[in-house]
């Protein structure tokens, strides 16, 4: 059951690396990118997941009770506002490459090459 | 102040300072901002420097918050290194206090309204560098690697009025932001098999299971964020694009420091985390990465040697001695890694000279390219010697560290397969041969003019924006003072005998992963004898014939009969498109081909 949940995040993270091979536009392959980035997240939580464990903290609960990782979910928190800043300033980025170059096609964008 | 403190230091120093700037950085004069940033950078350099000295052949330990090790387990973040790490962090901490001095005059004009901006990324970038070198947790070293990646997307797009810089950054952020989620992959596969974090504590948990399929995976994916940040082929394409728009001050971090910190990272995770019993056995990583590194070489150099956009030629090279770098790690001895330590602080100094005084023409004429500058800078002597003097280090002239350190590497390959230190003094030599050839064109206007070639895709680097407003102006002197005294410091490190006898002990404690899991755990550890590192006469002439090489193929370029060899090398400028999409797919065909190879020799 478990690796089913594995299998998805592998499965996220090819298809926003699909999504980004194949964009024709600047803006989708930073959505793309967001998309591989949510693998992260399904795998993290997956590995913190425990059978019938509530949220990590005990204010009205026994200090026994099950409780899933809140390791991984510290993780998954922090990986949120890497991506949030990286998807941000890329974003910004492309606004910008609009502005000036007129295009948002990756096709389009030669100005680097051999 | 302990040695315990110094360690966060190393970070913190550099944060406070880009907040400090951020915060009142727009309502001051540009001179007191200047002096703020240098301050802050020559502050971190003394933090360091005291490290360096007070761990001596040691490790510095500091588990920060004091959430320390319990009964074997921990969810703290400990903060570790010997001196390789710390070298390195020091390394970058100079090189920024370079380019900090190197841009009082640079961008006459900052953008209105943000005067502290560029300042103040430096300095964040220096904190994410720095605290990749010194950290001994996996996810630490993750947010580290993302936070100096998003400030070097930032500071490569800095010039937003041109469309390149905007490209470059793109393409840069993209990549490496794909290849750091393929990292933090592996980080949950790894907790998920060990509940640790810490590089140490996951090795000796990992102790205990079989080498497996899960582990196979986790091990490709982790060292894929600092395989893309070290521009290993296949992943090396954002490379040459970031370098060829990025302002000159940051081309120098970018090639002198952070994309050796991608080879340190690989290293670093494989010795300590994988390197145990039921890991990835020695063989098999040593075989892997000795072949992917000259692969990387391989490549760079030819590329190298086919551009003419300067600041592109530059980058290739950088792409070129990555390769060698991660051959010499990849060899998993102490000398190899002594060498290769030596080599990329030799590199630095050498590489980001190099760029400093492409900088000085970029001022001047508002070009990079090759071809246009054809003799134009005849009048900036002093930069031509400049000039010259770095293509010889690069290629490896004793004595220069790059020599000292390429002869170390080469020794140690030696052992391993015959035909290596050819490797070495082949792209060293071609590497070097082509700044030679672009040093003479430019600054003496020597040899055949040359000639256009409309057929093959290309980047110029003409019609570049200035990075200053008043072309006519004297070049500024730490323009030039900078990337001397950079040379020198490269000279410095192949003639005292010290610093690699120094690196030679850190290179002995580096591949020791007992001593480093002894350290995070508190136990001793006896060290094991650090490799020697002195001058062989061997590595004199391999030094030397690498340079005289150099400048046979330099000459041979400037006054030989023109030949046309691009059908060979044709396809291979092709794939270098500068498109993202083809980024990706070599991206994603590099794992799967390190996945399968990985798992074929176990």
């Amino acid at each position: 059951m478990t690796s089913l949940f594995f299998l998805a995040a592998g499965w996220i993270f090819l298809v926003g690396a699909y999504g980004m091979v194949t964009s024709r536009n600047v803006i989708r392959t930073v959505g793309c990118l967001a998309v591989t980035q949510s693998s992260t997240y399904v795998l993290l939580l997956t590995v913190g997941f425990r059978r019938g464990g509530t949220a990590p903290y005990f204010t009205d609960t026994s200090t026994r009770t099950p409780v899933v990782d809140p390791v991984v979910q510290a993780l998954a928190l922090t990986d949120v506002v890497v991506g949030a800043t990286v998807t941000a300033l890329l974003l910004a980025i492309a606004l910008q490459l609009r502005k000036r170059h007129g295009t948002v096609d990756p096709d389009a964008l030669t100005g680097l090459k051999g | 102040m302990s040695t315990a403190n110094l360690l966060p230091l190393g970070v913190a120093i550099p944060l406070l300072g880009a907040v400090v700037l951020v915060l009142v950085g727009r309502r001051l004069p540009r001179v007191v901002s200047d002096f703020l940033v240098t301050f802050w950078a020559a502050a971190e350099v003394a933090d360091l420097m005291l490290l360096w000295m007070r761990t001596g052949d040691g490790h510095a330990v500091s588990w920060l918050g004091g959430w320390r090790l319990q009964h074997g387990e921990s969810v703290g973040i400990v903060l570790v290194n010997d001196r390789i790490g710390i070298g390195l962090a020091l390394l970058t901490a100079v090189l920024v206090l370079a380019v900090v001095a190197y841009s009082w005059r640079y961008f006459e004009e900052p953008p209105a309204g943000h005067a502290g901006t560029f300042p103040a990324l430096i300095l964040l970038f220096e904190a994410g560098m720095c605290g990749f070198a010194l950290t001994g947790d996996l996810f630490n070293a993750f947010v580290f690697f993302e936070l100096m990646g998003a400030v070097a997307y930032a500071l490569t797009g800095f010039r937003i009025e041109d469309p390149r810089p905007l490209q470059g950054a793109l393409a840069f952020g993209v990549i490496n932001s794909l290849a750091a989620y393929c990292s933090l992959l592996g980080i949950g596969l790894l907790y998920a098999r060990t509940g640790e974090l810490g590089f140490a504590q996951i090795g000796q948990k990992l102790t205990g299971h079989r080498t497996d399929a899960l582990l196979v995976t986790a091990f490709v994916l982790v060292l894929i964020g600092p395989l893309v940040k070290g521009a290993v082929a296949p992943f090396h394409f954002w490379l040459p694009d970031a370098h060829a728009v990025a302002p000159t001050p940051v081309c120098m971090l970018l090639s002198g420091a952070m994309v050796e910190l991608g080879v340190y990272g690989a290293a670093r995770i494989y010795w300590i985390v994988f390197s145990g019993p039921h890991g990835i056995p020695h063989h098999v990583f040593r075989d892997t990465f000795v072949v992917a590194g000259v692969i990387t070489a391989v490549v760079g150099a030819v590329m190298c040697w086919q551009q003419r956009n300067l600041k592109r030629m530059l980058a290739f090279s950088t792409v070129s001695h990555v390769g060698l770098f991660l051959v010499g790690v990849a060899l998993l001895t102490p000398e190899g890694t002594a060498g290769t330590a030596l080599y990329v602080a030799g590199h630095a100094g050498a590489k980001a000279a190099l760029f400093g005084v492409t900088g000085t023409l970029l001022d001047r004429y508002g070009s990079v390219d090759e071809h246009s500058l054809y003799g134009r800078g005849r009048e900036l002597p002093f930069a031509g010697v400049l000039f010259v003097l770095g293509g010889l280090a690069l290629a490896g002239l004793p004595p220069f560290g790059t020599a000292l350190g390429k002869a170390l590497a080469e020794h140690s390959a030696q052992s391993h397969a015959a035909w290596l230190p050819a490797v070495f003094v082949l792209a060293s030599a071609a590497t070097g041969a082509a700044v030679l050839r672009a040093g003479v064109r430019v600054f003496a206007g020597a040899g055949r003019r040359p000639r256009e070639n409309h057929e093959v895709p290309e980047t110029t680097g003409s019609g570049e924006e200035p990075e200053i407003r008043d072309p006519s102006r004297r070049v500024p002197l730490p323009m030039l003072a900078v990337p001397a005294l950079l040379l020198c410091g490269s000279l410095a490190l192949g003639l005292l005998p010290g610093i690699g006898r120094q690196l030679a002990q850190a290179a002995g404690l580096f591949t020791d992963r007992a001593g480093y899991v002894g350290a995070v755990y508190g136990y001793a550890h006896a060290s094991a004898k650090p490799p020697a590192a002195d001058w062989t006469a061997e590595g004199i002439a391999l030094g030397l014939a690498s340079a005289a090489l150099a400048v046979v193929f330099a000459a041979a370029a400037l006054w030989g009969a023109p030949r046309d060899a691009q059908s060979v090398v044709r396809p291979l400028r092709r794939l270098h498109s500068g498109h993202m999409g083809d980024y990706v797919s070599w991206l994603v065909v590099g794992i799967a081909v390190l996945l399968v190879a990985v798992r074929a020799q176990l």
